[in-house]
């Protein structure tokens, strides 16, 4: 059916919002079965999980009683693939093929819960029904994964019934101008790092007359690490076009493009749906709701470029060049795409739009601090215990989102670090773990906000290693462009390479000071302005650890192969030569000395000779065998 | 150099026709071939050129940029090797070596025989089961080293 009309749409936001309400609390007279269909999900098998859901619950004839569906993350990754059942939202976790016939024998036939698939608490021990009820999900606030985890992200009648459309809805009711105002006052800044309020970069584009303008969705999350504009993609890609429309309709864009990366299949194979569905019911089009607003939405795929996050880079890469940053002045937002003026906004930017203009300015600005409102996506990753895509508040704390939502640090390891910005931005210790997040704050303590990861590192994790591999990848990802970013990263990393091999002078770190600020202020983008942030950081932070691999040739983590060794203690060998077979080049033999109560004398590892590949370490029954 | 065959230039005929109204193509056009054909050697750009009027130069400078576009073929299984930041700091740099150990390669290279291919990939999102691997698409999660010969034989005995 074709939407003409604003009552139509009306209508079926209506008939929608009843027929989910009906599915999730039951009162179609069915139970619903949905299953996070994420990547990290997927990866674990919620495919064939859904397929066996759907072959015993026929078996059983169930058919018409149960329905089951896939949704979008749920974004407590480590301890999918989930499975939730409506209306009692039983929350099933770390779910196999196995599991299937139980659940629904137990729970959808018999209606009890199957216990040992809930979650349990880790510090109560108790075990938890229902996903609110989880420490994971209580400080959480969704608005940019609004409908993640619940609707099917293949299903507009869902994405209708849970809010979607309201937004360009409202907005075609105002005026391009009062619409740019209202994201104005809502606060809303740029998601994708550099936190640019969003109603401004909106107004340069507005005030730009052009035959032709455009609206660019930059999806190309190439942070490593971070996993939030995928999920938010592939769990209601509904919302960020509904975004990307209010923007064509605020600057008079009537073509939008996404540029998503080409490791995202699915995220784009779910975007390209939901574009086909909305283009089918008229929501994409001519005349959108019977007004004068066109817009059309197009899909471009990256192909393995990190630089093409940068904006004009992405630019050029939908041109069909080579991605290389252009020279700014000119702003895309006076000559951009094709020359014309152009916008271009992250996806979780996009995703939080139709918030804004839905619920209001009001209510999205009443979240978050005085500078940055709302909320903010983060993947969380790393040494903490519950891995996963976690949504907060601006403003709550580092230690809230380490230890409350992320369930502290694994193996009773003590915290380091947690690095935010990814190669782009810094790390912050333990004293800056009571600082509230927000753009301006990490900014002032030296990281930054960046796109969402969060990494969390322990005291295994070598800082200078850390480093290292972060302008590994820049050096790699250096388009080449300009000379600072080219050379510069790449003398930084030798510097780098030298000290963790146990080269390094300590003159080699004044060097490495110099380059960082002239790279920093001599590169022509973003990519180069911030490469050095995560050396200047452990630097600032860890310069012990510098000090300790230059002076001592210690790596304090033993990390850093070149610098450690392998030993064997003499006195807990027993002599049974099962390292020395496993040794990949003879660098293991006898000595002469027979530690007391042992019956074979203890072997020995020649350093010369040894790759430190770890194989006898793992293969030591007794734990003789040390790494130091 | 290998001639290309017929039903080859009549595939990469066919991608370039695919896209002929669009702005700007060439991004698409190489995705698609890369997809399709494997791979972008010279003289499927020399066709791509003739097709769209962009040149052999311009052509190549695109597909040595980006690294998804390849010039030679892929191995029959493209072993992929997280090195995301939460892959990498669970280890993923000692899964990758001793991959690249026992095969001879280094990432980005084939063996020999053609079977395998390593590349070291950009976080796969897979952070909660970190470090992973793919294997043409089947993901290994949390990966030790002491699995990995393991994993080669197993895909080794498959030729046999």
């Amino acid at each position: 059916m074709k939407i003409n009309t604003s009552e139509q749409l009306d209508s079926m936001i209506c008939s929608c919002t009843e027929a989910l309400n009906n599915k999730i609390n039951g009162a179609d007279g069915k139970r619903a079965v949905v299953l996070c269909g994420g990547t990290g999900c997927l990866s674990s098998h919620s495919n064939e999980i859904k397929a066996k859901f759907e072959e015993v619950i026929a078996e059983n004839g169930l058919s018409d009683k149960v329905t089951v569906n896939q949704v979008g993350c749920f974004g407590f990754c480590s301890q999918g693939p989930f499975v939730k059942i409506f209306p009692e939202a039983t929350l099933y976790r770390l779910v196999t093929v196995a599991d299937v016939e139980e659940i629904v024998k137990t729970d959808l036939m018999n209606g009890q819960v199957v216990e040992r698939l809930l979650y349990v608490d880790p510090s109560t021990q108790e075990k938890i029904q229902k996903q609110d009820d989880i420490n994971f999900y209580k400080k959480q606030k969704r608005v940019a994964l609004h409908g993640c985890g619940l609707i099917n992200a293949e299903d507009i009648n869902e994405a209708m019934g849970y809010g979607a459309f309201k937004g360009i809805q409202r907005a075609l009711t105002m005026t391009p101008k009062e619409v740019i105002d209202e994201v104005l006052a809502s606060g809303l800044r740029g998601r994708g790092g550099a936190g640019f309020p969003t109603g401004r970069k909106w107004s340069f584009a507005y005030a730009n007359e052009a035959d032709q303008k455009y609206v660019v969705c930059n999806g190309d999350e190439g942070d490593p690490g971070a996993f939030m504009d995928r999920s938010i993609l592939e769990g209601n890609p509904f919302a960020v076009i509904e975004g990307m429309m209010i923007a064509g309709y605020a600057i008079g864009a009537s073509e939008g493009y996404f540029y998503v990366r080409a490791e995202y299949p699915i995220a784009v194979n779910r975007l390209q749906k939901a574009i086909d569905q909305m283009t089918e019911i008229g929501m994409l089009g001519d005349n959108i709701l019977g007004t004068d607003f066109s817009f059309m939405a197009h899909i471009r795929l990256g192909a393995g470029a990190f630089v093409c996050g940068e904006e004009t880079a992405l630019l050029n890469s939908i041109e069909g060049k080579r991605g290389m940053p252009r020279p700014r002045p000119p702003f895309p937002a006076v000559k951009g795409l094709w020359g014309k003026p152009t916008v271009v906004n992250n996806v979780e930017t996009l995703a939080c739009v139709p918030y804004v203009l839905r619920e209001g300015a009001g209510e999205f600005a009443s979240t978050g601090t005085d500078g940055s409102k709302g909320t903010k996506v983060f993947a969380l990753g790393g040494k903490v215990n519950n891995v996963g895509l976690v949504e907060v508040p601006m403003g709550t704390t580092l230690r809230e989102l380490i230890y409350d939502i992320g369930g502290g640090i694994p193996n009773g390891k003590k915290f380091k670090a947690i690095q935010t910005g990814g190669p782009s931005g810094g790390c912050l210790t333990e004293e800056y773990l009571d600082e509230p997040i927000d753009f301006d704050n990490l900014v002032a303590k030296g990281s930054m906000m960046g796109s969402g990861g969060a990494i969390v590192m322990d005291e295994d994790n070598c800082m200078v290693n850390i480093a290292k591999f972060y302008m590994e990848f820049i050096c790699d990802e250096s388009c080449g462009k300009c000379t600072p970013c080219r050379i510069g990263t790449k003398r930084m990393l030798e510097i780098l390479t030298k000290i963790t091999d146990g080269k390094g002078t300590m003159e080699d770190l004044d060097e490495l000071e110099q380059l960082s600020e002239a790279v920093k202020n001599n590169s022509l983008c973003a990519l180069g302005q911030t490469a050095s942030n995560p050396i200047v950081s452990t630097m600032t932070h860890f310069k012990d650890e510098y000090i300790a691999h230059i002076v001592d040739k210690r790596c304090p983590a033993g990390i850093c192969k070149n610098l450690m060794q392998y030993k064997i203690q003499k006195d807990k060998c027993f002599g049974c030569g099962l390292c020395s077979r496993q040794c990949p080049v003879g660098a293991i033999s006898v000595t002469d000395y027979t530690a007391p109560g042992k019956k074979k004398p203890a072997l020995q590892i020649d350093a010369e000779k040894c790759i430190k590949c770890g194989m006898c370490m793992a293969s030591c029954k007794f734990g003789a065998i040390v790494k130091e | 150099m290998q001639k290309l065959s017929e039903a080859a230039v009549k595939q990469i005929n066919e991608i370039c026709d695919r896209h002929a109204n669009d702005k700007t193509p060439l991004m698409m056009i190489l995705s698609d071939i890369q997809k399709e054909y494997g791979y972008v050697p010279v003289d499927v750009q020399e066709i791509v050129s003739e097709k769209t009027g962009i040149s052999v130069a311009e052509i190549y400078g695109v597909v040595t940029f980006y690294s998804f576009f390849s010039l030679k073929p892929k191995g029959k299984y493209i072993i992929g090797c997280c090195l995301g930041t939460a892959c990498y700091v669970k280890g993923a740099q000692q899964i990758i070596d001793k991959f690249s150990e026992i095969l001879g390669i280094a990432p980005g290279e084939t063996t020999e025989d053609g079977l395998f291919t390593i590349d070291a990939l950009r976080c796969i999102g897979a952070c909660g089961i970190a470090p992973a691997v793919t294997i043409n698409g089947t993901v290994y999660p949390k990966m030790q080293v002491n699995q990995v010969q393991k994993v080669i034989d197993d895909y080794r005995s498959k030729e046999d």
